[in-house]
């Protein structure tokens, strides 16, 4: 049983490029029921183990809905959270069904010769400007900004505008409250405005299909329909660039690893699922915790009813309980399960589309450049600080 | 009411996403990873429909007595 008087000060220290601080897995041997304080909010428990994170995001009896209306344990004054988030079934699922449609495996598995052609083109004009190229702006912020610019049907021409607003709001680079919400009621007024269109000229992508939506009943609100498009921009894509950037780099570090890829492309979906386990996404436990709706019991103890549990999925990936030799990147392994997009109601709803950019992204490159490599000694990556999504700033590249 | 529904569950196509589990725990619940329907004959309940609509390998399908598919909407 932990020890419930004494709360550890929470995040830990500071960490440096992929690495996962040991604490997170001395807690999983020894205290996998957690106290911890953040810097703002109540405490709460850090949950470390893969049956008890895994747990937490499938099992009803844990809330999100409860989380925005409670003094959540976070890490910044303003609490992270929004429309789909700050909802249980059923509302929750009144919503997400709405835009799951659009993200299905088979529907975005139609989206995949798109996605090639878009690597492709980017990856001539890549070529034509000569190495070393960041890999970051080449390649993995364009691709997904661009298809899920494709997906929500943003028109061609906007797409520069759209790419420069979405990427101010992503910055990494420290933004104001004042200028943050200035981008986003930037992006918002467009989204609305796009939206008015397609009551006048409807259209068949995402955008579209909310409208639609929103029009044959009174299932979605005006504010409904920006609020989701805002969220599916938000979620899905600095994280998928930044995993892109984080994929590369893990298999240019580990040469025996890429060269079996390169010699058995076949391997790829499945290594796209073990870079999901092996490469920790985010330097934190995951941004939104969940409370205890009723006394729960896990592998540590119990959590009361009431009790808010932090997350922390990139150590429950690295569970040698649930994984052996969990700190082994492994592309022939089976890492199906892993938490990386998350378990139960609220997995990513992007997970198919991330996973075919992702996939389209690491296959070009292979297949492209026989000679790919880091254009810089690996000890002279920059890496992003703060407690955003972690990675290089930039990943420069030669081939 | 004596309408019953028939929920079907391809263990093929399931992706282990554990979205209906988590939303319908009285309906699905995961094995070996993968999805189950708890009951395949069940009485009709609106959420199971919103399931059906909202996995992602649309693995999920749920059929009214007459046989006609009530879910997902694939169009």
């Amino acid at each position: 049983m932990a020890d419930a008087t004494v709360a550890r000060s929470y995040p830990f220290g500071p960490i440096h490029g992929l690495e996962i601080d040991p604490m997170y897995f001395w807690l999983q041997e020894h205290e996998p029921l957690a106290r911890v304080k953040l810097p703002y909010g109540e405490e709460g428990w850090l949950l470390t183990r893969y049956d008890d994170v895994r747990t937490a995001l499938g099992d009803a009896r844990f809330s999100l809905a409860e989380a925005a209306v409670r003094d959540v344990p976070r890490l910044t004054p303003q609490r992270y959270g929004g429309i789909l988030t700050d909802q249980d079934p059923p509302e929750h699922t009144r919503l997400r069904r709405l835009v799951a449609k659009a993200f299905t495996a088979r529907r975005v598995e139609q989206l995949r010769g798109r996605a090639e052609q878009i690597t492709g083109d980017l990856l001539d004009e890549m070529v034509k400007a000569g190495p070393p190229a960041d890999l970051a702006q080449a390649l993995a912020v364009p691709l997904p900004g661009l298809m899920i610019c494709e997906l929500i049907g943003v028109p061609y021409a906007d797409r520069d505008q759209f790419r420069d607003w979405v990427g101010a709001w992503m910055s990494v680079t420290a933004l104001t409250p004042e200028q943050r919400g200035e981008y986003i009621a930037q992006l918002a007024g467009y989204v609305a405005a796009l939206a008015a269109q397609r009551r006048q000229t409807p259209t068949d992508d995402l955008l579209g299909a909310l409208v639609t939506a929103q029009e044959e009943g009174d299932r979605l609100t005006e504010d409904e329909v920006v609020q989701l498009t805002l969220v599916i921009l938000a979620a899905g894509y600095e994280s998928t660039a930044s995993q892109i950037v984080n994929f590369t780099y893990a298999l240019l570090t580990h040469p025996d690893q890429l060269a079996l890829l390169r010699s058995r492309p076949d391997l790829m979906p499945g290594a796209v699922e073990e870079l999901m386990r092996w490469v920790p996404l985010l330097a934190v436990a995951d941004v939104l915790p969940r409370y205890a709706l009723a006394d729960v019991e896990l592998s540590g103890g119990t959590v009361r009813a009431g009790e808010p549990v932090l997350l922390a999925k990139h150590a429950a990936n690295r569970d040698p309980r649930r994984y052996d030799d969990p700190d082994r990147l492994d592309i022939t392994r089976d890492a199906q399960g892993e938490l990386g997009f998350g378990h139960g109601a609220h997995h990513c709803l992007g997970a198919p589309l991330a996973r075919m950019d992702i996939q389209t992204a690491l296959t070009a490159l292979l297949q492209r450049f026989p000679n790919l490599r880091l254009a810089v000694p690996e000890s002279e990556l920059e890496w992003k600080t703060g407690m955003a999504v972690r990675g290089p700033v930039a990943l420069p590249i030669a081939w | 009411m004596n309408e019953r529904w028939k929920i079907t569950v391809d263990r093929g196509a399931c992706l282990g996403s554990g979205v209906c589990a988590g939303t319908a725990p009285s309906h699905f619940r995961l094995d070996d990873g993968r999805s189950r329907a708890i009951r395949e004959d069940i009485e009709p309940d609106d959420i199971v429909l919103d399931v059906a609509n909202t996995c992602p390998a649309e693995a999920i399908s749920v059929y009214n007595a007459a046989g006609h598919r009530l879910a997902p909407d694939t169009t």
